[in-house]
């Protein structure tokens, strides 16, 4: 878990790096530390894999781009094989093996591996589709966003430290 | 907004991350032989468009203690989800709530929203939440644990 220290800077930075000269003398003099600080203090969040990305998250659908969501339902002898081989496919930005809360339910889902294709043109989400389907012989079901409800999320790191955000 | 040569170059640059030195603009434009005064100009702009959501840090759930991940899905009545799935964003706990589309037989829920908790009884909690606020328009629901990460890397773009 995050010291005190660390997930003050977290929160901190959760809601947008400044875009000045020297950003982390900024953040630093906000924070009331020194800049090393800040910057040693993010590499080890960083290394220690607290942190999974330091940077600009970029919606890549404002420029033509797209994320998409899909999935199949891959037999359990085959999963590993076919985990490989999905990512070793560029356009696979995420992938997840995910199990079903009511399996004993009629209408469980046998989906169970989930991954996101992200791709710079929306023209290539057909093509990588069919790529997939091709190598894997399974069906893909793919589940594209007609609407965006919330993308966001805060988690509550600073619940219990006693720090008024 | 679309990508010039050079928009294409800098997001190369800083898709995998910042540097992490006190002048990361600077290094950045320094790889693209632009000063950072060029870099930090075109990142704001990137950023009043949307093309950039924001600059900044992206917690592993995982390592800080949320470790129930349960990605909940909703069959909703079609004339109710958007104003519901509204709702349903605000509630603490969730991200990522989209209306995606049916694909029956194999799959009847038209409402995604990634629940995470720092337990699975957590998430039930938020599922039963959303549940009562859903009301007789939800016909069925499920949640799917992520029980793996098999692969974490976002979106790459490729030299062209």
């Amino acid at each position: 878990m995050l010291s005190p220290d660390d997930a003050r800077l977290v929160a901190f930075l959760h809601g947008g790096f400044p875009l000045t000269d020297r950003p982390f003398a900024d953040v630093a003099e906000q924070l009331g530390c020194p800049e090393d600080v800040v910057i040693e203090r993010l590499q080890r969040l960083l290394s220690h894999g607290d942190l999974s990305r330091f940077g600009p998250l970029f919606q890549i659908e404002r420029a033509g781009g797209r994320f998409v969501l899909a999935a199949m339902a891959v037999p359990e002898p085959r999963f590993d094989a076919v985990a490989e081989l999905l990512n070793g496919i560029s356009e696979v930005a995420h992938n997840y093996r995910r199990e079903s809360a009511h399996p004993d339910q009629p209408n469980a889902t046998p989906l169970n591996m989930w991954f996101v294709l992200a791709v710079e043109s929306a023209d290539l989400i057909a093509p990588t589709i069919a790529h997939i389907e091709a190598v894997t012989g399974l069906s893909v079901f793919d589940f594209p966003k007609d609407r965006e409800f919330f993308v966001e999320l805060k988690l509550p790191l600073l619940e219990g430290l006693g720090h008024a955000t | 907004m679309p990508l010039d040569e050079l928009d294409r170059r800098l997001i190369r640059a800083t898709q995998g991350g910042l540097p992490l030195l006190p002048r990361p603009y600077e290094a950045v434009g320094a790889m693209l032989g632009i000063d950072g005064e060029q870099v930090r100009r075109r990142m704001q702009a990137m950023l009043d468009a949307g093309l950039i959501r924001r600059i900044g840090a992206v917690p592993n759930h995982y390592r800080l203690g949320f470790t129930a991940n349960g990605m909940s899905v909703w069959d909703v009545a079609d004339d109710l989800v958007d104003e519901l799935g509204e709702r349903i964003g605000q509630l603490s706990g969730v991200s990522h709530c989209y209306r995606r589309p049916r694909r029956l037989p194999v799959w009847r829920y038209n409402l995604f929203a990634m629940l995470h908790g720092r337990s699975r009884e957590e998430v039930e909690r938020q599922a039963e939440d959303i549940a009562a606020m859903l009301g007789p328009a939800c016909a069925a629901h499920d949640i799917l644990y992520s029980t793996a990460i098999l692969k974490k890397t976002g979106l790459r773009l490729n030299e062209s």
